[in-house]
């Protein structure tokens, strides 16, 4: 038991153990409900004395409240209360999302309903509380809200120029944040560079779309002075503090609970000016509270995100040898920092993640953060992945393209060599251990790209264009507090795990990190009966409750496997060497001869049963009269876990998509994707590829469908989902997806996550191929999504707008 | 959102529902197969009194030759169009039409009658409906009239409708020797960026006697006059220069104007090559 463990004493990488269970596609527990329609979403818990909130919201983009009359709709059937924000403003605070690490950020107070002014077209100004959703409704029409409307910030460009109004007056202008990375020399490597190609890249504002709409039911126990908050999110603790805080209740008042969550992508990570109106106005009634936001809500107030321009350059010796980028992101977010995490982090890993597959020497990266009156943008699947992947695959291929090179050759001359390990890259990510060329070879066997090169040269004879782009990318996963912690943010980056064993040798485990839809909760019951050593169904998994689970981050940034799995098989392993003990006392044997396989303790050497774990539940939970007096007698175990060598464990994988454009309609058709990736140790291939598949569809949304279109007046045009285009399943290609392992050493388990893998890649992977498909004509697209309309544009064939 | 609070009663016969109508008002609204009323309610657009479902009238089921043509009762779904059997060998077009209005859930319940009486511009069956000559049968207390297609689609969401009237049938004539129709849409089931419904005949080897009716480009079905005579006199690409006078497409965020004009001509191609065979173009 002293021994160091290792991946190796705990049969990470051996599929030949009864329970090793890590590495293999486990069915997950939860599909069953969830297909049944057993699940428990927010929406599906109901409570006695319950009260539907209702919102009226604002027609304009910018426009001063001259004064609100509530008399009508409070006396309207059903309804119970109607809040304004100076209601609320008496029992709940406002907030300031800024992040101190993120040098010169500024943001303006938010308050759960405006005071003076409604700053974009569809915030929360007025809450009516009724017995009905309907009801509720019907008493928004009768609030009278006397509009001034003031000029709105739609246009990012002039964002910061001194003709347009100070959107906050109190900030002094426009500019929320920027930064800028250099390394020096970059004007010289430019200059002297063989060649230098640019572009400007346009990233489309788009949003989540989560199939369970955000949901929130506050209720507040004033005999107990509880308050008690059922929440669709990603982050029950992070919520809990939240709460509390802004209501200025002890954090042990607050409890946050999450059963089933119908998606998350990043937009339930964030805290929601409406859904604080909710926990407020439970506060002063004394009632439960629900709201469930609908679809026309959704769109104008789940978060947006990657509404970006950027333009860069890459400079390339004779021999093809990348030199040095040189980037400029300007990015919009709306009128408010989105508070904890802030909406600043996605320019700002647009600057660390540039160039981040290729080993070159010049980088100069630039993001600036200003405000505009539209929904605010903050962080979604991904955060800045897509843009700095597309920025730097789109510059790569350009590159290639004038150099005369295959893009796949001028790859293999610049990705970071596999042996090059540790590395730090131009902006400073330290990478522990990537694999880029491994993947990279991977891929093209599977692409077989001659075969489509002589297939695409056969067809274009005939009119038919079929392009093949490639993409090469890195992904941050298991975040250090390096992410958030050190800006002041109450986000917490470590994990915890308690995992306990029941009379009749079941398992429960408790974690902080959160079931999405993902199956969490499925390789957290694979690690742990793998670390105790017994069947997987004997594991019961309890997730999203604060006051029963380790306090931890929940799931974002890709953490759950690395993280929460690290917790889990830690406190497993521990529970499992608890057993041993224990049993080793009541058989008198050498605890170093035992094991624990199968849900029985056993003989180490022949495997051989010495006693069921239900036996040995039963006599120490039963007859602790019959043990040795000093025999402990705890089946509980917790252990927490937290990154400490490496800021993130950065993964980097490959994609390539082949399609075909109609080059008289402008529509793309995805024939087929490929995507090698490099998660670490991969706990269960079926999930991962799942997550790989679901966020390349989600990375082809963003490039060729989904766009919140906003007028030149910042009104929202893309308010339902015949109008916000999605990826249908029927128009998605096939998505065939390999490995590469390169475990991290920074855990047992030495997962990274895979869930933002596919997203981050997909979009400059389609672009490369629509302009590879374009290549005859000469057209070129650098600005997502690649409509039709942008296409046949490019193509000369419709005048522009 | 949730719908306004509506009365809700069911006609049995054209004589109920004309009562139950004078009863309710003028706020009240006939339902049919609810798929764009209903929507249309979830976003608080209208706000009726009352919904009075036809949706079961005798009078407006079922599909019977009428002369050399057919009678199509307004209550026949989407799904049915495309399934039935005389729609198929009488009105191809109308077939030819169903699997590209919307998906399957909604072809179930939508109606031919419901389609054409709300008029959405980029709706593919009053397009057809006017390729084809057809006449819409309305019902009134005051009796029933005959309405030509061409005379019926006044304009965005606009008809000849009177409010109290109800359509209870779509009569079409003799099929024209060839029809066909084409759209282009973001994503299958989507409304189209433009489409075209034509009906023509075919003499020796080129297209005559053409009527091309465009949707998704105006704010009703647009009957390309010009273009129609162009095809039939000088051929493809005549027809497609012809549509610059006959279409001013207003742009949406999809497409804009000039984008929609330009798939007209790629509509135009690609319809009269279908007609006429693989390669007849390319001379
Ligand atoms: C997601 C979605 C996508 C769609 N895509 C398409 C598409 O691509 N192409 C397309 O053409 N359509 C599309 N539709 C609309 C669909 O075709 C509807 O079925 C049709 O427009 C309305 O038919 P309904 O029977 O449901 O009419 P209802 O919704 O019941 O009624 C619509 C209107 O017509 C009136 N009305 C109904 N029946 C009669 C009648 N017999 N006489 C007089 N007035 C009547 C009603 O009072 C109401 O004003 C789509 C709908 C949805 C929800």
């Amino acid at each position: 038991m002293s021994a160091p463990r290792t991946p190796e004493s705990l049969g990470l990488s051996r599929a030949d153990l009864p329970n090793s269970y890590i590495g293999r596609s486990v069915p997950r527990p939860t599909a069953r409900k969830l297909v049944e329609g057993r699940a428990t979403y927010t929406d599906d818990v109901s409570l006695p004395r319950m009260l539907h909130a209702v919102f009226v919201r604002s027609p304009h983009a910018h426009a001063r409240i001259a004064s609100i009359d509530v008399a009508r709709a409070a006396a309207a059937p059903g309804v119970v209360r109607v809040f304004t924000g100076a209601d609320l403003a008496k029992v709940c605070d406002p907030w300031v999302a800024t992040l101190a690490h993120l040098k010169g950020m500024k943001s303006a107070p938010q308050y759960a309903l405006p005071l003076e002014r409604a700053t974009w077209q569809g915030e929360a100004v007025v809450a009516i509380v009724a017995d009905t959703v309907a009801h509720g409704e019907d008493a928004a029409a009768l609030v009278e809200i006397d509009w001034a409307p003031l000029p709105a910030l739609a246009d990012i460009e002039t964002a910061l120029s001194p003709e347009t109004p100070v959107l906050h007056a109190e900030l002094g202008d426009n500019l929320v944040f920027t930064r800028t990375a250099d390394t020096g020399g970059v004007d010289e490597a430019f200059a002297n560079a063989a060649h230098v190609v640019e572009a400007t890249f346009v990233s489309g504002r788009h949003t989540g779309v989560t199939l369970e709409p955000r949901s929130i039911l506050a209720d507040f126990n004033r005999a107990e002075g509880m308050l008690t908050v059922w929440h669709s999110t990603q982050a029950p603790h992070m919520m809990q503090g939240v709460f509390a805080k802004q209501l200025r209740l002890p954090e042990s008042d607050v409890r946050v609970i999450t059963r089933d969550v119908g998606g998350s992508f990043g937009v339930k990570v964030h805290v929601y000016p409406d859904e604080m109106a909710v926990a407020a106005m439970a506060r002063v009634l004394g009632r439960p509270v629900k709201f469930v936001a609908d679809r026309f809500e959704s769109f104008v107030s789940d978060i947006h995100a990657r509404d970006h321009r950027i333009k860069g350059r890459i400079a390339v010796d004779a021999d093809g040898r990348i030199l040095g980028f040189d980037i400029d992101d300007l990015t919009g977010i709306g009128p408010y920092s989105v508070y904890p995490r802030t909406s600043a982090i996605e320019g700002n890993q647009v600057v660390n993640l540039c160039g981040g597959p290729y080993d070159f020497k010049h980088y100069r990266c630039t993001t600036t953060v200003v405000l505009q009156n539209k929904t605010p943008t903050c962080q979604y699947r991904a955060v800045g992945h897509p843009i700095a992947t597309a920025v730097t695959e789109g510059l790569v291929d350009l590159a290639a393209e004038r150099l005369g090179l295959d893009p796949i050759e001028l790859r293999r001359r610049n990705l970071i060599r596999d042996d090059a390990y540790p590395f730090t890259s131009p902006p400073g990510m330290r990478f522990e251990g990537l694999s880029h060329h491994a993947a990279l070879d991977k891929l093209v066997a599977m692409v077989e790209p001659e075969k489509l090169r002589a297939e695409q040269a056969a067809l274009r004879a005939r009119g038919v264009y079929r392009g093949l782009g490639f993409a090469s990318f890195i992904e941050l996963t298991n975040p250090s507090p390096f992410m958030y912690g050190i800006g002041g943010a109450r986000i917490s980056a470590q994990d915890g795990c308690t995992v306990r064993m029941d009379p009749d040798g079941s398992v429960v485990a408790m974690s902080g990190v959160t079931e999405q839809g993902q199956g969490t909760e499925a390789i957290l019951a694979q690690i742990v009966a793998h670390g105790v050593g017994v069947p997987v169904e004997r594991v019961k998994i309890v997730t999203g409750d604060t006051r029963v689970t380790p306090y931890g981050g929940g799931t974002w940034a890709c953490r759950g496997a690395g993280i929460g799995g690290e917790a889990a098989l830690q406190s497993a392993v521990a529970l499992r060497e608890q057993l041993i003990s224990v049993a080793a006392a009541i058989l008198q044997a050498a605890p170093e001869t035992l094991d624990v396989a199968m849900g029985e303790i056993v003989d180490r050497a022949s495997g051989s049963s010495r006693m069921p774990l239900a036996e040995l539940g039963r006599l120490v939970y039963f007859r602790g009269d019959t043990l040795p007096k000093d025999a402990p007698r705890e089946f509980v175990q917790t252990r927490h876990f937290i990154t400490k060598d490496y800021p993130f464990a950065f993964t980097n994988g490959v994609q390539a998509s082949w399609l075909e454009v109609d080059v008289e309609t402008g529509l793309v058709r995805l024939l087929k994707h490929w995507v090698v990736e490099d998660c670490g140790r991969i706990v269960n291939p079926k999930l991962v590829d799942e997550q790989v598949r679901g966020g390349v569809v989600q990375g082809i949304g963003g490039a060729l469908y989904e766009q919140c279109v906003y007028d030149a007046e910042g009104q929202l045009r893309t308010t339902t989902m015949a109008d916000y285009l999605v990826p249908l399943a029927a128009d998605m290609p096939d998505i065939a997806v390999g490995h590469v392992e390169t475990p991290t050493r920074e855990s047992l388990l030495g997962a990274k996550g895979a869930g933002e893998a596919g997203t981050a890649g997909a979009p400059a992977a389609v672009m490369n191929a629509i302009n590879d498909a374009l290549r005859p004509f000469g057209a070129k697209l650098f600005a997502q999504p690649f409509t039709p309309e942008r296409i046949l544009t490019a193509l000369g064939r419709v005048a522009p707008r | 959102m949730k719908w306004p609070a509506f009365a809700y009663a069911r006609a049995n016969s054209l004589e109920e529902a004309f009562a139950l109508k004078r009863a309710a008002g003028a706020d009240a609204k006939w339902i049919a197969g609810g798929q764009s009323l209903l929507v249309s309610l979830a976003y608080r657009l209208q706000a009726p009194g009352a919904l009075i479902d036809i949706s079961r009238i005798a009078a407006l089921h079922g599909v019977a030759e009428a002369g050399a043509g057919l009678r199509i009762g307004a209550a026949t779904t989407h799904a049915k169009l495309g399934a039935d059997a005389l729609i198929g060998a009488r009105a191809p077009l109308l077939a030819q039409a169903a699997p590209l209005i919307a998906h399957a859930a909604i072809r179930n319940r939508g109606t031919l009658g419901g389609n054409i009486a709300y008029a959405d511009p980029a709706s593919e069956l009053p397009a057809c409906l006017v390729a084809l000559g057809a006449t819409i049968v309305a019902a009134s207390p005051r009796g029933e009239r005959r309405i030509a297609a061409a005379d019926f689609f006044v304009g965005l969401f606009e008809t000849a409708l009177a409010e109290d009237e109800i359509i209870v049938a779509v009569e079409t004539p003799a099929p024209p020797a060839g029809s066909a129709i084409d759209e282009i849409a973001r994503r299958p089931g989507d409304y189209a960026m433009a489409g075209l419904a034509a009906a023509f005949d075919i003499e020796s080897g080129r297209l005559a006697h053409a009527r091309l009716v465009f949707f998704g480009v105006g704010g009703a079905p647009v009957h390309a006059v010009r273009a129609s005579t162009a095809l039939t006199l000088h051929g493809v690409a005549a027809a497609q220069a012809a549509l610059a006078g006959d279409l001013a497409p207003q742009g949406d965020h999809q497409a804009s104007g000039d984008m929609k004009l330009h798939l007209a001509r790629v509509l135009t191609r690609r319809v009269a090559q279908a007609a006429l065979g693989p390669g007849s173009l390319a001379a």
